[in-house]
């Protein structure tokens, strides 16, 4: 248990104190069991506090440190570096939220707000007098990647990884490289040939000495952790064993295959998927032949397979308006008298792509808007299609459209194989079944699984563009793991105690990153935690009959003294006002607060001054003098002396 | 105790990607919840051992809210599961101890699950009152 702890608790600058009476709670806070120090501070986060703390730590040996402030997601670094920078070690610091969720969620009842803060900062104080030494696990890695998938996004990553000095495997499972883009024809936005656009990333990286590009090669097993993985790849009958710091995934996607009788698929050769139907224009020379047939009249029909509200495919793929439309212009341009139908549920051409779509209504295509509960049908007399659809853009009458060909525009969907590449990888699976990064907006290329990343179109519907920025940022990523040659790891993962655990196994079963074996230990197996590729998720604690494997910072005397210093009795009385504005005011009194702050009070020392005239004398916006000062008022550094001359402003002082 | 003045503490369990990011994005936008609400967060629900449930009934909480990631989980795809059953095996154990299984909850929240959070704190409030504090409560198991 923890003897010499000091607890921090922060005004805000108000955000709290106004709320919460942080003052009483310092003093309340100084008489619990093991606390030495107990004080409340202006901004905990500011350079002077965080000097103050750590000179706390150092003059008074604190043995560990509570800070109640805002949200650990914004500060919990600043105070484990305050830690470290005074000697002491980082896990030995608990971080409580008496803002977001105390002083800001309960403004409106003060009093209340204060009791439930009592309980949050007695929670802390518990929870740090459990708090152990953990120490990061450093870990040296080899500046070796491997790229699974040689689509526009894996090459491109690969030419950047290569040239920031890391040693580059490019494992494709197919012949050739370039992935779907190899077989487009012309690409939107820039009319560029999808085969000139792959040859030329394949003439960089052959440039580069050290990227080493496997075809034909599949993936067969991944072993071992971030900094050290083992790639076991098969390239026809021979194996390879390759070691790797880290890996990106970059296994794209699979276009939507219709079923037989989908829209007439299969049924008629007349009705035919927008790829096959891009491969005929890029084929056809001065007039569009199908099967020996001239082609006079195209009917496109939109978001085949995707955005089923009840099917398995509910995304967008975002590409295929697009495409569709793109691919018609090119129609256009290429042969004469054309008639294309447009049958759409929205057109999400969203950005400069915008432009395209105003190009084609131009051009003259027809565009008829169906609804999902009521789509097109396609008939088939001879194998000539005749659709029949209702047009919910006018009157919602029944239109017939006789055509000579079907365009089924086809979306994306996750490669076949990207259950087994999961489950080899461990990366997750999102419920549209392409794989899932942590987070789309914070962590966009990053996996659960550290030393892992994920880019291109194998996370989800993307155009090049967008598939070569992740696959980009990932190989950013990789580069600042990998540059140092080192790789420290959070030690907050799970351990075993050895005497009562029985091997029984459980947890070895709930654990997704097989971080759990089984090791002989004085005479009995008992569970191990590879520590390396423990995710610290705490999965295998509930499971244990025998209580015998916990997470570190999360263990049972750490929660249940938690819970029990949540519901300590707080004998607060309430809030006198006027204690507020007892303070020392003067400029050197202001060490711990903003900057602005002894600006302001140097251009008032010996001067009475109103808000234009202070803003005007430290050149800045008179909004956030306001601001401010207002906080300086109440805070009883500065105070009001009047009206001016001419009645308009009022008039501030330093409050000697 | 009067209904009226009943204020029922709700231990919420939540986690610390997901769900603590709604809990404090409703502070944030000052959506005000009852101040008898408090949070413990985790990395994980499934990492929640029905103990913990226990102590916190056994210490005065009237409820225990658990705020799971559902579909979101970046640890495992069964996470759903896995709360599952710490919630049924702590029902067991609250059934042992004549607590009403009522007073355990658990809903899926996100990262900007703001009132959500704020209403599904209202509705539990609401139950709890209705079955009054924990300590007044004659539940007897069957
Ligand atoms: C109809 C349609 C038209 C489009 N037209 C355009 C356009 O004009 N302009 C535009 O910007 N975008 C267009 N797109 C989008 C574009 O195709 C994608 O953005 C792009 O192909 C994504 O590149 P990628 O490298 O992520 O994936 P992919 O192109 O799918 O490449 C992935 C590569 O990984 C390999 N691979 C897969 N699994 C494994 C494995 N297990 N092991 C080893 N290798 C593996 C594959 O063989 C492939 O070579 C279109 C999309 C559609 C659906
Ligand atoms: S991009 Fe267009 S065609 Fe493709 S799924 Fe979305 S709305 Fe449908
Ligand atoms: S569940 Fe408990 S007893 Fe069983 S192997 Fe794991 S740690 Fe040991
Ligand atoms: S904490 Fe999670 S990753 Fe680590 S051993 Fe337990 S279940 Fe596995």
């Amino acid at each position: 248990m923890k003897q010499r702890i000091g607890v921090y608790i922060c005004h805000c600058g108000g955000n709290i104190s106004d709320y919460v009476d942080v003052e009483q709670l310092g003093k309340l806070m100084a008489k619990e069991n093991g606390v030495l120090i107990s004080k409340n501070v202006m901004f905990a986060c500011s350079d002077s506090t965080q000097k103050e703390i750590e000179q706390d730590i150092e003059e008074n040996k604190l043995d560990s440190i509570v800070v109640a402030s805002c949200s650990p997601k914004l500060h919990t670094h600043t105070f484990r570096n305050v830690a470290i920078r005074a000697g002491l070690n980082p896990y030995n610091y608990t971080q409580v939220n008496i803002r977001e969720q105390c002083s800001w969620a309960h403004s409106d009842k003060p009093m209340d707000a204060t009791i439930k803060a009592y309980g949050l900062i007695r929670a802390g104080i518990n929870r740090v007098s459990y708090s152990e030494v953990l120490e990061s696990l450093e870990i040296s890695a080899q500046k070796v990647v491997a790229i699974i998938g040689a689509g526009v996004a894996g090459m491109r990553a690969a030419v950047d990884l290569a040239r920031m000095d890391n040693q580059v495997y490019l494992i494709e499972k197919g012949n050739t490289v370039g992935g779907h883009v190899a077989q487009a024809g012309r690409l939107f936005p820039t009319n560029e040939n999808g085969k000139e656009v792959v040859d030329r990333l394949y003439q960089r990286i052959r440039q580069q000495s050290n990227i080493t590009l496997f075809t034909n090669a599949t993936l067969e097993k991944v072993s071992g952790s971030i900094g050290n993985f083992w790639i076991e790849v098969k390239l026809g009958s021979e194996e390879l064993k390759l070691n790797v710091g880290s890996v990106l995934v970059t296994t794209g996607f699979d276009f939507y295959d219709p079923k037989e009788g989908e829209f007439g698929y299969r049924l008629s050769d007349r009705v035919i998927t927008l790829p096959d139907f891009n491969k005929m224009v890029e084929n056809s020379k001065g007039k569009l032949i199908h099967n020996g047939k001239s082609v006079k009249s195209v009917a496109y029909i939109y978001c085949v397979g995707n955005r089923q509200s009840k099917g398995e495919n509910r995304y967008c793929s975002r590409q295929c308006c697009t495409a569709a439309i793109h691919s018609s212009l090119h129609v256009h341009e290429k042969f004469e008298d054309m008639t294309a139908y447009h049958l759409f549920r929205d057109i999400r051409t969203y950005g400069k792509q915008e432009l395209l779509y105003q190009q084609s209504s131009k051009n003259g295509d027809i565009y008829i808007r169906f609804e999902e509960k009521e789509p097109p049908v396609v008939e088939l007399k001879n194998g000539n299609p005749t659709i029949k659809v209702k047009d919910y853009l006018t009157t919602k009458r029944e239109l017939t459209l006789d055509t000579d060909l079907v365009v089924l525009v086809t979306g994306m969907v996750p490669r076949t194989d990207s259950n087994s590449v999961s489950s080899k990888l461990k990366i997750p699976i999102g419920i549209d079944r392409f794989f899932n990064e942590i987070h789309p907006k914070l962590k966009p290329v990053e996996t659960v699984i550290k030393g892992v990343y994920i880019g291109g179109a194998c996370q989800g519907p993307k155009n090049i563009n967008e598939s070569v920025q992740s696959a980009l940022s990932g190989a950013a990523k990789i580069n600042a793991t990998l540059k140092s040659g080192n790789i420290n790891l959070e030690p907050i993962i799970a351990r075993v105690n050895a005497d009562s655990c029985l091997w029984c196994g459980k947890c070895a079963e709930v654990c997704e990153y097989d971080a759990i074996s089984s090791i002989a230990n004085g005479g009995k197996l008992i569970a191990e935690v590879n520590k390396a590729t423990c995710k610290g998720c705490g999965i295998c604690a509930p499971t244990c009959p025998s209580n015998a494997i916990e997470l570190a910072q999360f263990t049972d005397n750490e929660i249940e003294s938690m819970i029990d210093g949540l519901m300590s009795k707080a004998e607060i009385s309430p809030r006198v006002e006027s204690q507020q504005n007892n303070q020392k005011a003067g400029v050197q009194s202001l060490a711990g607060y903003p900057k602005i702050w002894r600006t302001i009070a140097n251009a008032l020392e010996g001067n009475t001054l109103t808000i234009p005239q202070i803003a005007e004398k430290i050149d800045q916006e008179a909004s956030l003098v306001t601001w401010h000062l207002m906080t300086m008022n109440r805070y009883g550094f500065v105070e009001s002396a009047g009206l001016n001359d001419n009645e308009d402003y009022f008039m501030y002082k330093l409050k000697k | 105790m009067s209904t009226e003045t009943f204020s029922p503490k709700i231990l919420v369990f939540s986690t610390d990607k997901i769900s603590d990011p709604g809990i404090d994005q409703a502070g944030l936008r000052k959506l005000h919840y009852s101040p008898s609400v408090y949070v413990i967060s985790l990395p994980c629900s499934s990492g929640i051992k029905p103990r913990w449930i226990m102590r916190a009934f056994k210490q005065g909480f009237d409820g225990v809210f658990i705020a799971a990631d559902g579909h979101e989980c970046s640890y495992s795809p069964k996470c759903a599961e896995h709360t599952n059953t710490i919630i049924v095996e702590s029902q067991k154990m609250m059934k042992e101890n004549n607590i009403n299984p009522k007073r355990i909850r658990m809903a899926a929240l996100c990262s900007v699950c703001a009132e959500p959070f704020v209403s599904h704190m209202g509705n539990f409030s609401k139950i709890l009152s209705e079955l009054g504090s924990l300590e007044t409560e004659v539940y007897k198991a069957q």
